[in-house]
């Protein structure tokens, strides 16, 4: 089985529209995964899942797997279409925190005054899931989550079939305090999430100037996303997340300086993520 | 953007450990400003932090009352999170704490400091739970 990818939003924190931010988008995180076999799982619902919703076909059940609920990550799930659909069976999976359950999280945000209806009032029909500790199983998908260094309960993602895995870590600070360099795996936020995958989709927020006055934001820089996805294994790496006062002529020279750190012998060099990419796998 | 001031990194981690715990955990900075506490702590003191905010000692120490388990107000020298503020050693105790819910609640309290270095204390986490009587 192979996956097929399409980012609807690798923007973080807040929506971008205008006219530095054409080429690479606005829009806040969404990915659509879909299988050879007509599968289909979404990633995070930031904006990007707007537009995703309006051309979705079908009326089987939908699976969302979002992977922390700051706004810039669920923003798009109350102008998610296939909401307003009465009997539409819609899946959210997500992190429960310490204390209160995904559903009782989400609620909050799809509630007056932030919202003016409340989320029992919708038509479709939802499910929410606190993840798994263990890995489980949507359309012969295997998913498996982890909690990664970011603030508050966030996940990243590992999805895998017989033939091909990604890892989508879209929030993430893993040098929090630490070297990677001097540290085992086991010991290195999200590296069994993204160890040896084909595909990682990772967080690179920052130039590696501006980290320094940003330790302790939850994201990396460009050199934490490569070193971490060396660290990691993982065959191609694509920056995601892009900060939102990032131009695309300042994606371009991220993704320059990724390629430096990258170096030429090691496979593909690392893209960023643009609205509209597609990704094929394996 | 750039005017918000950097915490030490040991506090930013005590502050990512206390959200990933259920157990109620409460950070001070070096000074005694409450920095944050966890959800697990929300239900124990009352009110969550986004509503409750950073707070100077004096605010909390009064907003948050503390009594000895006779019932006589507790001094900010005699608990645990004082004493590992002021004393920089670690402490434990049992109180009674009267929420910002106006709930009277038994708490046994663990409070250490957090050296960033042999010389350098840069604030106090206390990880607290319900108790009874025979708990403390």
């Amino acid at each position: 089985m192979s996956f097929r990818l399409t980012v609807w939003g690798c923007r973080g924190s807040i929506p971008t529209p205008g006219e530095a931010t054409v080429r690479f988008g606005g829009n806040t995180p969404c990915v659509e995964v879909r299988t050879d076999d007509g599968g289909l799982l979404i990633l995070d619902a930031g904006t990007g899942l707007r537009r995703l919703g309006a051309q979705l076909e079908g009326d089987g059940p939908l699976h969302l797997l979002v992977t922390h609920l700051h706004l810039d990550h669920i923003e798009g799930l109350r102008f998610f279409e296939p909401f307003w659909h009465a009997g539409r069976e819609l899946h959210i999976w997500g992190p429960p925190s310490a204390v209160h359950t995904l559903e009782e999280r989400i609620t909050r945000a799809f509630s007056p005054p932030l919202f003016p209806i409340e989320l029992a009032d919708t038509p479709a029909s939802v499910t929410f899931h606190d993840v798994p500790h263990e890995p489980w199983e949507i359309g012969g998908v295997r998913i498996e989550a982890r909690t990664v260094s970011h603030p508050g309960p966030t996940l990243g993602y590992r999805l895998s079939t017989n033939g091909a895995a990604l890892a989508y870590i879209p929030d993430h600070e893993p040098v929090l305090g630490v070297e990677l360099a001097d540290l085992e795996p086991e010991w290195i936020s999200g590296h069994a999430i993204a160890e040896d995958v084909d595909l990682l989709l990772h967080d690179c927020q920052f130039s590696e100037n501006e980290y320094p006055s940003r330790v302790g934001w939850g994201h990396s820089s460009v050199a934490h996303a490569v070193e971490f996805a060396r660290r990691a294994d993982v065959g191609r790496l694509v920056l995601f997340h892009h900060d939102p006062d990032r131009t695309d002529d300042g994606i371009d020279r991220i993704v320059e300086r990724a390629g430096e750190l990258w170096g030429k012998d090691s496979g593909d060099r690392p893209v960023a993520a643009c609205e509209g990419m597609t990704l094929e796998l394996p | 953007m750039e005017g918000r001031a950097q915490k030490h990194l040991a506090l930013i981690i005590a502050r990512e450990l206390a959200s990933q715990l259920a157990t109620a955990t409460f950070i001070a900075d070096a000074v005694g400003n409450l920095v944050f506490y966890n959800e697990a702590a929300e239900s124990i003191l009352g009110r969550t932090f986004a509503e409750a905010g950073s707070m100077p000692a004096e605010g909390w120490t009064t907003q948050f009352q503390l009594e000895e388990l006779d019932g006589t107000p507790m001094s900010l020298e005699s608990m645990p999170a004082g004493i590992a503020l002021l004393e920089q050693r670690p402490a434990h105790g049992a109180l009674w704490m009267t929420g910002l819910d106006g709930e009277r609640r038994q708490l046994s309290v663990t409070a250490v400091p957090l050296f960033a270095s042999a010389t350098e204390c840069v604030g106090i986490i206390a990880l607290f739970w319900q108790s009874a009587p025979d708990d403390a």
